[in-house]
Parts: structure tokens; C-alpha cells; sequence
């Protein structure tokens, strides 16, 4: 009814820039204390347990149907213009290049980020990040940095596994069920797919998406009111939040790697 | 002075906290007293005024100075603030895995000796989730003792405990106090057995000190606020009722006839 009154606009506009900034700090202090991560890696190590482990098997199960599904819609498009046989091309650079970084990324964010999210806030309403502080320990550094590399590191590798299983998909689905000749079907990916355009540029996407899911599922937990609705609304941001993110990276991402 | 927002919750709080003693906060639910711990342990800062720590001036601290100043402190808070994901033994060792390069043999002597003078020596292997309020309250006094502070704050110690764990937990921050030779500061609202473990005590109402002593010479002051807080009355100077609208405007009553 009045947003806008000068006043009211002035001190929204200050309140998101301060939640910015300060949104902004917290980046840099994770990304700075990734040295000190590194070297105490036994708590990263125990968050890509936690993360990538617990993530694995829907990780494996989407990317089997994603390939199930691409080798199938491939199949039956390819076979219109009598190029069946180039179904592993299609079906390896479409997992490598957008669906295996972008799918595995939302799956992290509903799996992992969630919990990231919910635990961050839940250890904030117990007072427990505030007892850390009392004990003279940062819980950006002992707490949020290690759970933030974690996911950094293991976003890449389940966009791998993502990936490789999909590739598997199309194979069962082409080669064992359409009759897809198998010498082509791995024949033509072996040629078509190239090292550093495809794969790498698809490893570069990860760690992006992994940078983004970890850091907004973290945010989140780390700003939400410490209540059991503050904790429950910062868990539903984190989903709506590094999803839309992901997606739009992904836009900005394609048009930068593959339009030059 | 401090205040959240727009309201002031301290103004012209001015009090000395003496060594090897334990002094107690006192006042209302609201009025102010985690406040008072948590300027001590400069978690937040005074819009004006100072806290000092050994002569050294809190507020004034940057991050690493803080955190210094913070290991020679120890702090319980209300509900333990135990790590729910680590263990009974764990939590105590915390700090200690954080803070020193201790090897874990000796690390397992502190963590035991710690929790022995707690009494839960038996509970080691226990999670948080599996213990009842007292015992967290106590693992998490080990906790804040492991470092050997020199200043141990306590907010509500006794919000929530059985009469048999109340007892021993008073009886524990006396004991801990004296053998250890801390100086300990006990947020409460719990009257008989605040008054009987601490030497010195104040009372906070209004966001002011409203009086200070010794336990003794508070139960005996004719000040009408300590009278109606030492007694324990409902109206007094601390009114039973939230500043608002007069009953004749919320009803609609004018001078006792019906509306």
C-alpha cells in the first residue's frame, strides 16, 4: 500500500544490500578458508561421506532413467533421418554437456542442500553455532567451510556417475532392445565426443552448480530464524533458490562455452 | 547500554564482577541478563558504554583478540548446547581437539577427569539425545571447563530442573568455583538456591541495577523492589501487568457499570 513511499523503498533497498553484502562476506570467508580445510581434510572427508554416499543411489537411479529415456526419444527421432547408429553420440554429448551436470545438480540440492540447510539452522536454534563461538571457534571455519569444499568436490563426481550410468541407459535401451549395432553406438561417441569441448566444459558446469548449491543450502541454514518455521521456510528456499540458479547458470554457462 | 532495535534493554548498567567469587545476575524473564552475559562474551556489542575483562576493554576487540579473550572463558548456556551429533565424550573433548595439540591419550585423561568432577564419568559413551536435561546441563559444564577458564558464565542453570538436579547443580557451580579458583557469574531467577551459593548478588529490573550484595544484606533491605523480588509478590514496583490500554478501554467498562 505505501512500498512506494521514498522512505519505505530507501530502507528496503538498504536492507537487501546489507543482506547482500553480507551474503557476500560469508563467500569469501568459505572460500578463504579453503587452505584450512584442506588441511584438517578428515572433516570434508567425513561430508563427502555424508553428501555424496547418501546421494549416490538417486544419483544412479535418475541418471539409468534419463538414459533409459534419451535412447528411446533418440532412437525413434534418429532412425526418421536413417541415422540410427549415431544414438551414442547423441546420447553421451547430452548427458556429458546439459543433463548430466543439470540434473545431478537440482537432485544435490533436493537431497543434500536440503539437509545441509536444515541441519546449519537446527544447530543455530540450539545454540549450539553460538556455544562454538563461546568456545572461541569460528563455525565458519569448523562448521560451514568443510560442508561447503564437500560439496564442491562432490558435485563433479555425481555428475560423473550421473553421466556414465545414463550412458549405460542408452546402451541397454539402444543397443539391447532397438538393435542399435553396438560397434556403432560406442564407435560414434568414441569420435564425436571431444575431451576438453565436451567433458571438461561439463566438469566446469559441476563445479559451478556445486559452488552454488552448497553455498545458497548453507546461507540459508546459516541466516534462517532459528524456529522450527525459520528452519522449515529456509529448507523450501534452498530447493526454489540453487534450482533457479542452477538453471540460469546453466543458460549463462552454455551460451559462454559453446557459442565461441 | 544496549538495546535490540528501537527498545533499550540495559541503560546505565554499571557493575563490577570480583575474582574468585560467584556472583549472581538476578531479575525478571526479559530484563536483560543473557543480554548482560552475552556483552561479557562479546557476542554482541554496546551501542555505548564498555565491558572490561581483566582491564582489557571487550567491545574494543577485533576477531583474534575476541577469540583469545574467549578461550579464558567458559560459558553454559541454557539447554547445554550440546553437539547432538557427537557424543557425550566428544562434546567435552571439543574444545580441547580444537584448541590444542594435545595427544588423544591425554585428551581421554582431561575429558574423564572433566566429566568425574560432573559426576558422569559413566555417561562417556552416551549421545545427547539420550540424556536427560540435568545431565546435558552438566556434560555441558565439563564442556566449558575443559580449558581450565578463568571466567565461567552460567545462564539459567537451574531453568528446568527436578528439585534433586537443581541441588546438585548449585552445589556443583560452589564446588567448581572454589576448587578450581574460578570466578563464575550465575544468570538465574531461581531465588533459594542462587541466594544460597553466591557471595555477591545483583538484581536487574527496568534494565538498571536496581540493588546489589550480599545475599544476607539483600533479604533484609526494606528497598520496596528487592522486598517484592526477595518475597516473591505477584504487584510491586515490577507490575504484574504489561504496559497497554486501561481495562476501561479494552472493555468498554466506564466507571463499574456495564457496557
Amino acid at each position: 500500500m505505501t512500498w512506494w513511499r521514498p522512505s519505505d523503498v530507501g530502507f528496503a533497498v538498504r536492507t537487501r544490500l546489507a543482506d547482500l553484502g553480507w551474503g557476500l562476506r560469508l563467500f569469501l570467508r568459505l572460500l578463504q578458508h579453503g587452505a584450512s580445510s584442506m588441511r584438517r581434510f578428515g572433516l570434508v572427508r567425513d561430508q563427502i561421506h555424508f553428501l555424496g554416499n547418501y546421494s549416490l543411489a538417486i544419483i544412479a537411479v535418475s541418471g539409468l532413467f534419463v538414459g533409459f529415456v534419451l535412447g528411446l526419444q533418440g532412437y525413434y527421432t534418429l532412425q526418421r533421418y536413417g541415422s540410427g547408429e549415431a544414438l551414442g553420440l547423441l546420447v553421451a554429448l547430452s548427458l556429458v554437456r546439459e543433463l548430466g551436470p543439470v540434473v545431478s545438480a537440482l537432485l544435490f540440492a533436493g537431497r543434500a542442500g536440503t539437509s545441509l540447510t536444515a541441519e546449519i539452522g537446527l544447530m543455530k536454534a540450539g545454540e549450539q553455532l553460538s556455544a562454538m563461538e563461546m568456545m572461541a571457534v569460528d563455525p565458519v571455519r569448523r562448521i560451514l567451510a568443510p560442508r561447503f569444499w564437500a560439496g564442491v568436490i562432490t558435485m563433479p563426481l555425481l555428475a560423473a556417475v550421473f553421466s556414465a550410468v545414463g550412458v549405460l541407459g542408452g546402451y541397454v535401451v539402444g543397443v539391447l532392445l532397438l538393435g542399435v549395432d553396438s560397434g556403432a553406438f560406442w564407435g560414434q561417441m568414441q569420435s564425436g565426443v571431444d575431451v576438453w569441448a565436451d567433458v571438461g566444459n561439463g566438469i566446469v558446469k559441476s563445479l559451478v552448480f556445486g559452488v552454488a548449491v552448497s553455498f545458497i543450502a548453507l546461507l540459508e541454514g546459516y541466516e534462517a530464524l532459528p524456529t522450527p518455521e525459520g528452519v522449515s521456510r529456509a529448507t523450501t528456499r534452498t530447493v526454489v533458490v540453487a534450482s533457479l540458479c542452477v538453471l540460469g547458470l546453466d543458460f549463462l554457462l552454455t551460451a559462454m562455452m559453446f557459442s565461441i | 547500554m544496549f538495546g535490540y532495535d528501537t527498545r533499550r534493554v540495559l541503560d546505565g548498567v554499571s557493575l563490577t564482577v570480583p575474582r574468585g567469587k560467584v556472583t549472581a545476575v538476578m531479575g525478571a524473564s526479559g530484563g536483560g541478563k543473557t543480554t548482560l552475559l552475552r556483552l561479557i562474551g562479546g557476542q554482541i556489542r554496546p551501542l555505548a558504554g564498555d565491558v572490561l575483562m581483566d582491564g582489557k576493554s571487550v567491545p574494543a576487540l577485533d576477531q583474534a583478540g575476541l577469540y583469545a579473550m574467549r578461550r579464558r572463558m567458559g560459558m553454559l548456556f541454557q539447554f547445554g548446547a550440546l553437539f547432538t551429533d557427537l557424543s557425550v565424550f566428544d562434546n567435552v573433548a571439543f574444545p580441547l581437539r580444537e584448541h590444542t595439540q594435545l595427544p588423544e591419550v591425554m585428551i581421554r585423561d582431561i575429558v574423564l577427569m572433566k566429566l568425574d568432577a560432573v559426576g558422569l564419568r559413566g555417561a562417556r559413551d552416551l549421545m545427547p539425545a539420550a540424556i536427560s536435561g540435568g545431565m546435558a546441563r552438566r556434560v555441558a559444564l565439563a564442556r566449558a571447563i575443559a580449558l581450565d577458564p578463568e571466567l565461567i558464565m552460567y545462564d539459567e542453570p537451574f531453568a528446568g530442573l527436578d528439585p534433586i538436579s537443581l541441588g546438585t547443580a548449585a552445589q556443583l557451580i560452589r564446588r567448581l568455583n572454589d576448587s578450581l579458583g574460578l570466578t563464575s557469574i550465575v544468570v538465574s531467577h531461581d531465588l533459594e538456591e542462587t541466594f544460597h551459593i553466591a557471595d555477591h548478588v545483583v538484581i536487574l529490573a527496568n534494565g538498571k541495577v536496581a540493588a546489589q550484595g550480599t545475599p544476607d544484606a539483600l533479604r533484609h533491605s526494606d528497598d520496596p523492589l528487592v522486598h517484592q523480588f526477595v518475597n516473591a509478590l505477584p504487584d510491586g514496583p515490577v507490575h504484574f501487568h504489561h504496559p497497554g490500554p486501561s481495562v476501561e478501554q479494552d472493555f468498554g467498562v466506564h466507571g463499574g457499570g456495564a457496557a
